[in-house]
C-alpha cells in the first residue's frame, strides 16, 4: 500500500473564525495508482492536496494520520516535512508554470533547486537530460529564460522538475487548466507515461474537470464541501455512481452528443454552504433530493463493493 | 467574506483599531482644534508688539512668551497653525486634483492623447519643484500665503498623475469599465462612478501624502525667508527666531513650538498613512 | 439579423507601434434571427475580438458589421445607445463585470438611468421582479446583496437579467459559464437556450467544444483569426473535414470515449505561417503541399451551410 490517510482534518484560520476546509479524510492509494480527485470549487481538494506536502500559514493541522509506504508522514511539523519534500513527496502547484523566477535560465534554476535539497547536481544531470528529452524538449531549454517557452514547454518542464527525484507520490493541482485543448492532451499523456516508467509511484491528480479524469486515472475520488462523497475505479463512478452527489454532478456535463433540445441536462441547485460554520452531519444534504432523517449524523465512508467507498447513508442502505 | 456585508462599514471597523491611524488622526485633530479656537484665546495680534521688554519666558500672561521684539508667541503659534492648515489644504488639494485629471485623461484615453501628457508629466516630475518654487518666490515682490500654496500645489501633481495613470490602465480594462460602455456612458460619467470609487482608498492616502507634503514645502520656503511677506507661520517663525539669535540666547520657546509642531503634524500624517495602508490591505492587517 | 463582412482587426504592438499584429483576418459570416450560434476557438483564435468588435467595445480596422441592414461598425455616441437598446453582451468573469464596492443592483440602477428614466418607480420594480424571475432568480434573495454574497451562477444570471431588461434582440454571451462550478453551468446554459426559445439570438463565444454542441444551432471554428470551419453544428462535429476540427475533436477528452493514444498532435509552438494557410506548420494532411504554404485557402460551401477553408477535403 502506497498512501494511506486516516481522519485527516485541516482547518484554516481566518479573522472570522476557522474555516473547516477538510473532515476527517480517510482513504489509500495502492502501488502505482492515479488517482483523480475531483469536486467544484471550495470542496477542499486543493486543502488536500497541500495539507500532503505543505501547510501553508494559514493552515492548521486538526488531526489525522498520514502514512507513506508504512512510515507515518509528520504533516503538521513544517520542517520535520523538509526531509519528505521532493524526495518523498512532491506537488506540481496550480500556476507553477507562471511562478517561475522570469530571471532566472532554466537550468540555473533547476541546478539550484537540486542543490537547495543538499544534493549534487552532477549526479543527476545526466538523467535529468535524458528525460528532458523523453518529453520532447531539447538540452537548448536549459539555457533559455521562462518567457522563451510556450505553456506547454513550461508545464513540460515542471514536470520533470517534479519528479526528478522519482517521488513516492505526486500531487498535481489542475495542470491542464490553462492550457491549450491539443497541449492538453499531451501532458495528460505525459503524467501517465511518467507512472509507467516508474518516475513516481502513485499520483494525485487534482482537478475540476473529470473528464480528463476519464482519459488518464485508474480511480476517482469525489469531494464536497470538505468531505468525500465518494472514491472509486474509473469506470464504476463514471458509469455507475452511488453518491446523489456524484450522480447528479456526472449527469450535469454536456457531452458531445447531447443536446439541448432534444435532452435536457439539469444542474444541482442551490450553492454549497459555507465551511465557517458548516451544518451538521453530512454537508450535503440541503441540496440532495434524497436526504431524510439520518443525513444530520455525518455518514461514515464505507466499502461497499471492492475498492469502491461511499460516504452516504442512502448509499450504504441501498446496497446491503 | 465578512458577515457585515459591506465594505465601507468593514474599512471602518479597521480604521478604528488601527493604532497607527487612532494615534495619527488625534494628533492632527489637537493641532487642528488649536489653529481654530486658539487665535481667539488671546487679544493680542500676532505682529503686535504688545510687550516693551522684548523677549520673556513662558508665563501665565504668555503662555508661550513673547519674541524678542515683544511679540506674543502663542498667538503667532496659534495663527501660524492656521496657516500651515490652509496651506496644506489648498496647496495639497490643487497638487492632487491636477494629478486626477492628468492621471484620469491619460489613463482612460490612451493613445497619442496620453503620450503627449505622459511625457508633459515626466517633465515635470524631472524639474526640482523646489528650485522653481525658489526662483519664482525670489522674483514676486508681494507673495501671499495663497500664492504660495498656489504654486506648491502646481509643482506636487507630477507623482499622482503617475500613480493613477496606472492603476487608470489596470481598472480601465475590467469588465464592468466594458459593462458600463455598453450602457452608452459618456467616458467622463465612467471614470467617476466607476473607475475613481475603485481607487478611494488611494486617492484618500495620497491626499494626506499632498498635505504633508505642501506643509513641509511651505515651511522650508519661510525658511529660508521666501514665504509669504505679510502674516504669519510657523516657519516664518522659526526663520525670525533663528535669524534673530533664539539659539543662542536661549529663548526656546520661540523656536521649539513651531519646529516641534511641523514635526508632530507631518509625522502624524505620515503615521496615518502607514495605518491606513494596513486598512485598505486585508493581506497587511496583522491576524 | 448580423452579417459581417471582410471584417479584420489589426492591433499595433511593440514600442511605437512599429509591429503588426493581425487578430482577426477577414472574417464573413452572418447570423440569423433565433438561433445560437457558437464560436469556437483556442487562445489567439481571435473569438473575443470579434465579440468586442460587434459590441463595439474595440474598434474594427476594416469590414463592415452589419446589423439589420445598417453598418454599425464606425457607430458612435447616441447611434450606439441607441445600438445597444437592441444588442448587449455579458462577460467571462462575473465578480470583475460587478463593481465590487457597490451593490449589485447597481447594474440595474445605471441602466435604468440611461435608457429608461421615465419609468415610474412601481413599475420599475416590477419589471425588475419579473426579468429576475425569468433568469430563474428569486428577488428576495437577490436584490439588496453584495457581489461577494452571492455566487458565481447567480451573479451570471444576473447580468444575463440586465440585458433582458433592454428587451435586446441579441446577446453576445463570451465564456459565461468558463468560470461557473459545473454543477451552476448548466443552468446558465439552459437559461440561454430558454431564451432563444423566446426569440433571441445569442452569439456564444467559447473554447469549449461540448458546450457548444449542447446549445447551438450553428458553429464557427476559427483558428488564428480566421475561419476554418463553419456551418451547422451537428454536421460539422459529426463530419468534420477541417484538419483542425477534426485535431479538436480528437483531443477533447470526453467521458465514456478514450483518447486515441496513438495519435501524436503537433501543438502550438506560438509561430504560425503567414504567407498562406495559418494552419499549415500543425497541420496533419497527408495532402499538405506548396499551394497550403504560401496561398491562403479561401472559404468554399462543400455542401449547403457547410464552409470549409482547406485545399485538400
Amino acid at each position: 500500500m502506497s498512501l494511506s490517510v486516516e481522519n485527516l482534518t485541516v482547518y484554516y484560520q481566518t479573522l472570522q473564525g476557522q474555516v473547516k476546509a477538510l473532515e476527517d479524510a480517510s482513504f489509500t492509494l495502492a502501488d502505482g495508482e492515479i488517482m483523480g480527485l475531483a469536486g467544484e470549487s471550495g470542496c477542499g481538494k486543493t486543502t488536500l492536496g497541500f495539507s500532503l506536502i505543505y501547510l501553508t500559514d494559514q493552515m492548521r493541522y486538526i488531526k489525522g494520520k498520514v502514512r507513506l509506504n508504512g512510515k507515518v508522514v509528520p504533516i503538521w511539523d513544517n520542517r520535520k516535512m523538509d526531509k519528505f519534500r521532493y524526495q518523498d513527496i512532491s506537488i506540481i502547484p496550480q500556476y507553477a508554470m507562471s511562478a517561475m523566477n522570469p530571471t532566472k535560465k532554466i537550468g540555473k534554476m533547476v541546478k539550484d533547486l537540486v542543490q537547495s535539497r543538499g544534493l549534487d547536481y552532477s549526479e543527476i544531470e545526466q538523467e535529468f537530460i535524458r528525460r528532458v528529452r523523453l518529453v520532447k524538449l531539447s538540452e537548448d531549454i536549459l539555457k533559455m529564460y521562462p518567457i522563451e517557452l510556450s505553456g506547454g514547454m513550461k508545464q513540460r518542464m515542471v514536470m520533470v522538475i517534479s519528479t526528478l527525484l522519482n517521488p513516492e507520490l505526486l500531487i498535481a493541482d489542475e495542470i491542464t487548466s490553462a492550457l491549450d485543448v491539443s497541449t492538453q492532451k499531451a501532458i495528460a499523456e505525459m503524467l501517465v507515461d511518467f507512472r509507467n516508467r516508474k518516475f513516481l509511484n502513485s499520483m494525485i491528480v487534482i482537478t475540476h474537470d473529470i473528464s480528463i479524469l476519464y482519459q488518464i486515472a485508474d480511480s476517482i475520488m469525489v469531494m464536497y464541501a470538505g468531505q468525500l462523497s465518494e472514491k472509486g475505479p474509473r469506470d464504476a463512478i463514471i458509469n455507475s455512481p452511488k453518491h446523489p452527489y456524484t450522480k447528479l454532478l456526472i449527469s450535469s456535463l454536456p457531452k458531445i452528443g447531447i443536446k439541448y433540445q432534444e435532452e435536457k441536462l439539469t444542474g444541482i441547485p442551490g450553492k454549497p454552504p459555507l465551511l465557517l460554520k458548516p451544518p451538521v452531519g453530512c454537508r450535503f444534504r440541503d441540496r440532495c433530493p434524497l436526504s431524510y432523517s439520518k443525513c444530520k449524523e455525518v455518514p461514515p465512508f464505507v466499502e461497499v463493493e471492492k475498492g469502491h467507498f461511499v460516504g452516504c447513508w442512502k448509499a450504504v442502505e441501498e446496497n446491503v | 467574506m465578512t458577515s457585515k456585508g459591506n465594505v465601507k462599514s468593514e474599512v471602518l471597523f479597521f480604521a478604528f483599531r488601527n493604532w497607527k491611524v487612532l494615534v495619527g488622526s488625534c494628533v492632527i485633530l489637537i493641532f487642528l482644534l488649536l489653529a481654530i479656537i486658539g487665535p481667539s484665546l488671546t487679544e493680542n495680534e500676532p505682529l503686535g508688539f504688545v510687550y516693551p521688554l522684548g523677549s520673556s519666558e513662558p508665563s501665565s500672561e504668555f503662555w508661550l512668551g513673547t519674541t524678542m521684539f515683544g511679540q506674543d508667541v502663542f498667538s503667532q503659534f496659534t495663527n501660524g497653525l492656521r496657516a500651515t492648515f490652509y496651506v496644506g489644504v489648498l496647496g495639497g488639494g490643487i497638487g492632487t486634483i491636477i494629478g486626477l485629471l492628468v492621471g484620469f485623461i491619460s489613463g482612460y484615453r490612451g493613445g497619442i492623447v496620453d503620450e503627449v501628457l505622459n511625457i508633459f508629466t515626466n517633465i515635470i516630475l524631472v524639474i526640482p519643484g523646489f528650485a522653481v518654487l525658489l526662483i519664482i518666490a525670489a522674483y514676486l515682490e508681494v507673495r501671499s500665503l495663497t500664492t504660495e500654496s498656489i504654486f506648491i500645489g502646481l509643482t506636487e501633481w507630477a507623482w499622482v498623475a503617475r500613480a493613477v495613470r496606472a492603476q487608470t490602465f489596470s481598472l480601465k480594462s475590467r469588465e464592468f469599465v466594458d459593462l458600463a460602455k455598453l450602457n452608452g456612458m459618456k467616458p467622463w460619467k465612467i471614470i467617476f462612478r466607476e473607475i475613481a470609487p475603485n481607487m478611494l482608498s488611494y486617492l484618500v492616502m495620497t491626499f494626506i501624502l499632498q498635505f504633508g507634503g505642501a506643509i513641509l514645502k511651505a515651511a522650508t520656503l519661510d525658511f529660508i525667508g521666501l514665504g509669504p511677506t505679510e502674516g504669519i507661520s510657523l516657519g516664518m517663525m522659526m526663520q525670525q527666531a533663528v535669524n534673530w539669535g533664539a539659539l543662542q540666547l536661549g529663548d526656546w520657546w520661540w523656536f521649539i513650538p513651531p519646529g516641534l509642531a511641523i514635526m508632530m503634524i507631518v509625522g502624524g500624517l505620515y503615521m496615518m498613512n502607514i495605518g491606513l495602508d494596513e486598512v485598505f490591505n486585508p493581506k497587511l492587517r496583522e491576524m | 439579423m448580423f452579417k459581417l463582412e471582410n471584417v479584420s482587426k489589426i492591433f499595433k504592438v511593440g514600442t511605437f507601434g512599429g509591429k503588426e499584429l493581425i487578430a482577426v483576418d477577414n472574417i464573413n459570416f452572418s447570423i440569423d434571427d433565433g438561433e445560437i450560434i457558437a464560436l469556437i476557438g483556442e487562445s489567439g483564435s481571435g473569438k473575443t475580438t470579434i465579440g468586442k468588435m460587434i459590441l463595439r467595445l474595440i474598434d474594427v480596422s476594416s469590414g463592415k458589421i452589419i446589423f439589420k441592414g445598417k453598418d454599425i461598425s464606425r457607430y458612435k455616441n447616441d447611434k450606439l445607445k441607441q445600438y445597444y437598446r437592441r444588442v448587449q453582451g455579458v462577460f467571462q468573469d462575473p465578480f470583475s463585470s460587478i463593481n465590487p464596492i457597490f451593490k449589485a443592483d447597481r447594474i440595474f440602477e445605471s441602466v435604468r438611468e440611461e435608457f429608461i428614466s421615465g419609468i415610474s418607480k412601481i413599475e420599475w420594480n416590477k419589471k425588475v421582479e419579473n426579468t429576475l424571475l425569468r433568469v430563474g432568480l428569486n428577488p428576495e434573495h437577490i436584490l439588496n446583496k453584495y457581489p461577494h454574497q452571492l455566487s458565481g451562477g447567480q451573479l451570471q444570471r444576473f447580468l444575463i437579467a440586465r440585458a433582458l431588461l433592454l428587451n435586446i434582440e441579441f446577446l453576445i454571451a463570451d465564456e459565461v459559464i468558463s468560470m461557473l462550478d459545473a454543477s451552476t453551468r448548466i443552468d446558465v446554459l439552459n437559461l440561454l437556450g430558454k431564451l432563444r426559445e423566446s426569440g433571441l439570438s445569442i452569439l456564444f463565444i467559447t473554447h469549449d467544444l461540448s458546450l457548444g454542441y449542447y446549445i447551438s444551432d450553428r458553429s464557427v471554428i476559427l483558428y488564428k483569426g480566421r475561419i476554418a470551419e463553419m456551418g451547422a453544428t451537428q454536421k460539422i462535429y459529426h463530419h468534420p473535414m477541417h484538419p483542425y476540427t477534426k485535431m479538436l475533436l480528437a483531443s477533447v477528452p470526453q467521458i465514456n470515449q478514450e483518447w486515441d493514444r496513438d495519435v501524436i498532435l503537433v501543438e502550438d509552438g506560438g509561430q504560425w505561417n503567414e504567407g498562406g494557410c495559418v494552419y499549415f506548420d500543425r497541420c496533419m494532411n497527408p495532402e499538405k503541399d506548396q499551394q497550403c504554404e504560401y496561398q491562403p485557402p479561401e472559404l468554399i460551401e462543400v455542401e449547403p451551410g457547410h464552409f470549409v477553408s482547406c485545399w485538400h477535403i
